[in-house]
C-alpha cells in the first residue's frame, strides 16, 4: 500500500520541472527505437508461433464432424485479438522491455548518474522516464498488431501446410461475424499495458538502493509486479468493457 | 561563498553528520578531510542537496538553498558543478557527449561552440583524442577526468569535487589539483574537495575542515595543520611516512 502511494507520487513528479519539448522529441525517438523497433524480431518470433499452436491446439479439441472447419481460425481470431496479442505478449513485453529499463535505471541510481542530472537541476524523473514511458505508450500497441497478424499468419501457414484446414475455409473462419469492437478492446487494453509495464519497471528501477545485486533484484521485482499488475488490469478492463 | 549552519543527518536512526556549521570562502579551495567513512561524502551530498539534511541550512551567497523552492533551487543548482567520487559518467553517452550534455541542457550556444568547448576544457585536464571513446574503454583515472572536465564545461560558480585522486597515480593527481586550484583562482569560484590525501591537503588546502565520526573538529589552514594540538587529527596526519619526518624537523 505504502508503495502504492510512492508509486502515485513518483508519477506524479514525471510532469513537473519538465526540460524543453525538443529535448524530449529526441529522447521519445531514442527510446522508442530501443522498445519497439528492437522488439519487432522477438514479437514476430514469438506470436507466430503461438499462432501456429493455437491453430494446432483448436483443431485437435474440435473433433466432432458436426462443427465446420472454419470455426477452428474463428477460435484463433478470437483468442489471438482478445487475449494473445495484447495480454500474452504484454508478458514477454514486461521481461524484455520492462527488465531492462529497470537495470538501465538501477545502474544509473547506484553509480551516482541519477544524482548526477539532480546536481544540474534537471528533474531526473521526468527526463529519464517519461520518455521511456511515452515510448512504450506507443509502441506497444504496434507491436500488439504485428503480434496479432504474425500469430493469424503462423495459424494460417500450420493449418494450410498440414492439411489441418483449407485457406479458403481458414480466411472465411477469419471473417466470420466479426465484430470490429474487439480490436478496439485490443488497443485499449495494449494502451493500459505499455502505461502500466513502462512506469511500474522504471519505478522500481529508479528507487533501487545499493549495489550490483540489488539491481539484479529490482529487474526481477520489476517484471513480477508489472506481470501481476498487467492480469489485474486485464480482468478488470474485461469486467469493465465487455 | 558557501555557508552552511547546523547540519545534521543520520540514517535509519544513526547519526552520521553531527550539527556541522561552517563558511567555504570564494575563490578558495576548501578541503573537507577525514578517515573513510566519517561522513564526507554524506556531507557533500547535504550541501548539494543530494540528501536533505535533518536539520541546518545551506546559503549559497546567501540564497536560502534547503528551504527553497524548486525553481530557485533548480536555479542555484545550474550554478554547481561537481565530480563524484566514482567519476557518474553517463555509460550511454560518449566522452565527448558527456561532457558536453550540461552545455546541451543549460545553455544555448551553437554546436560549434560547445565542440569548442568541450575540447578546451578535455585538453584542461590532460585529455586529447577520447572524444569518441565510451566510459567502459577508458580507465579509472581517465574517468575521474572526463568527470572533472564535464563539472567544469558550463563555467559554475560553486565547484563541488568528491575525491578528484583517489584511484590517479602521483603525477596525474597533482595535475588535477593543480587544476582544481587554477579554475578556482581563476574564475573566483567557491570550490570544496572532499579528499584523504596528504599530498592534496599540502597541495591546494587553503582552508581545511577535519571531519571525524562526523563531527567537526578542526578547521584551519595548512600551515596550521601541524599544530593543531587536535590528537585524532595528529594520528590522520601523521599516517604518512613522509609527513612524520616532516614532523621530526
Ligand atoms: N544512503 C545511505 N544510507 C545509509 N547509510 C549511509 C548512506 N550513505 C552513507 N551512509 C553511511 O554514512 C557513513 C559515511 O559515509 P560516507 O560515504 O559519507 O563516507 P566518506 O567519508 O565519504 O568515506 P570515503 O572516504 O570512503 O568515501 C557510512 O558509515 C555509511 O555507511
Ligand atoms: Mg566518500
Amino acid at each position: 500500500m505504502k508503495g502504492f502511494g510512492r508509486y502515485m507520487i513518483f508519477l506524479g513528479s514525471l510532469f513537473v520541472r519538465r526540460e524543453s519539448l525538443g529535448t524530449y522529441y529526441t529522447l521519445v525517438l531514442e527510446e522508442c527505437i530501443i522498445v519497439g523497433v528492437k522488439s519487432i524480431f522477438l514479437f514476430a518470433l514469438v506470436s507466430t508461433f503461438v499462432g501456429a499452436v493455437t491453430t494446432v491446439q483448436t483443431a485437435y479439441n474440435l473433433v466432432s464432424p458436426l462443427v465446420p472447419k472454419y470455426i477452428i481460425s474463428n477460435v484463433v481470431r478470437e483468442m489471438t485479438i482478445l487475449e494473445l496479442a495484447p495480454t500474452i505478449m504484454a508478458l514477454i513485453f514486461a521481461g524484455k522491455v520492462g527488465s531492462s529499463m529497470s537495470g538501465n535505471l538501477g545502474t544509473m541510481r547506484i553509480t551516482e548518474q541519477i544524482d548526477a542530472l539532480e546536481v544540474m537541476g534537471i528533474n531526473s524523473a521526468s527526463y529519464l522516464v517519461l520518455p521511456k514511458v511515452i515510448a512504450s505508450i506507443l509502441m506497444y500497441p504496434m507491436l500488439v498488431i504485428l503480434s496479432g497478424v504474425c500469430a493469424l499468419v503462423g495459424g494460417f501457414l500450420v493449418g494450410t501446410v498440414t492439411g489441418i484446414i483449407s485457406p479458403t475455409d481458414y480466411i472465411y473462419g477469419l471473417r466470420f461475424s466479426f465484430n470490429e469492437y474487439t480490436v478496439t478492446f485490443a488497443l485499449i487494453k495494449s494502451l493500459v499495458f505499455g502505461l502500466l509495464i513502462s512506469s511500474i519497471s522504471c519505478f522500481k528501477g529508479y528507487y533501487t538502493k545499493g549495489g550490483a545485486f540489488e539491481v539484479g533484484v529490482a529487474s526481477t521485482a520489476a517484471v513480477t509486479t508489472s506481470v501481476m499488475a498487467v492480469l489485474i488490469a486485464d480482468y478488470l478492463l474485461a469486467q469493465l468493457l465487455l | 561563498m558557501i555557508e552552511i549552519q547546523n547540519i545534521s543527518k543520520s540514517f535509519e536512526g544513526k547519526a552520521v553528520i553531527h550539527n556541522i556549521s561552517d563558511v567555504f570562502e570564494k575563490g578558495k579551495t576548501n578541503l573537507i578531510i577525514g578517515a573513510s567513512g566519517t561522513g564526507k561524502s554524506v556531507l557533500l551530498k547535504c550541501i548539494v542537496g543530494l540528501i536533505h539534511p535533518d536539520t541546518g541550512t545551506v546559503f549559497y551567497d546567501g540564497r536560502n538553498f534547503t528551504d527553497a523552492d524548486k525553481e530557485m533551487k533548480a536555479e542555484i543548482r545550474r550554478e554547481i558543478g561537481m565530480l563524484f567520487q566514482g567519476g557518474a559518467l553517463f555509460d550511454s553517452k560518449s566522452v565527448e557527449q558527456n561532457v558536453m550534455f550540461p552545455l546541451n541542457i543549460l545553455t544555448k550556444m551553437s554546436p560549434a561552440e560547445k565542440i569548442d568547448r568541450v575540447n578546451f576544457c578535455l585538453k584542461r585536464v590532460g585529455l586529447e583524442n577520447v572524444n569518441s571513446k565510451m566510459p567502459s574503454e577508458i580507465s579509472g583515472g581517465m574517468k575521474k577526468r572526463v568527470g572533472i572536465a564535464r563539472a567544469i564545461v558550463n563555467n559554475p560558480n560553486y565547484l563541488f569535487c568528491d575525491e578528484p585522486n583517489s584511484g590517479l597515480d602521483p603525477q596525474t593527481s597533482i595535475l588535477i589539483d593543480e587544476l582544481i586550484k587554477e579554475i578556482t583562482d581563476e574564475f573566483g569560484i567557491t570550490t570544496v574537495v572532499v579528499t584523504h590525501d596528504m599530498n592534496s591537503v599540502m597541495g591546494i588546502g587553503e582552508k581545511i575542515l577535519f571531519l571525524f565520526q562526523g563531527r567537526k573538529l578542526w578547521e584551519g589552514t595548512k600551515e596550521e595543520i601541524f599544530h593543531s594540538g587536535v590528537e585524532e587529527l595528529d594520528n590522520f596526519v601523521f599516517t604518512n611516512k613522509v609527513m612524520q619526518s616532516l614532523k621530526k624537523k
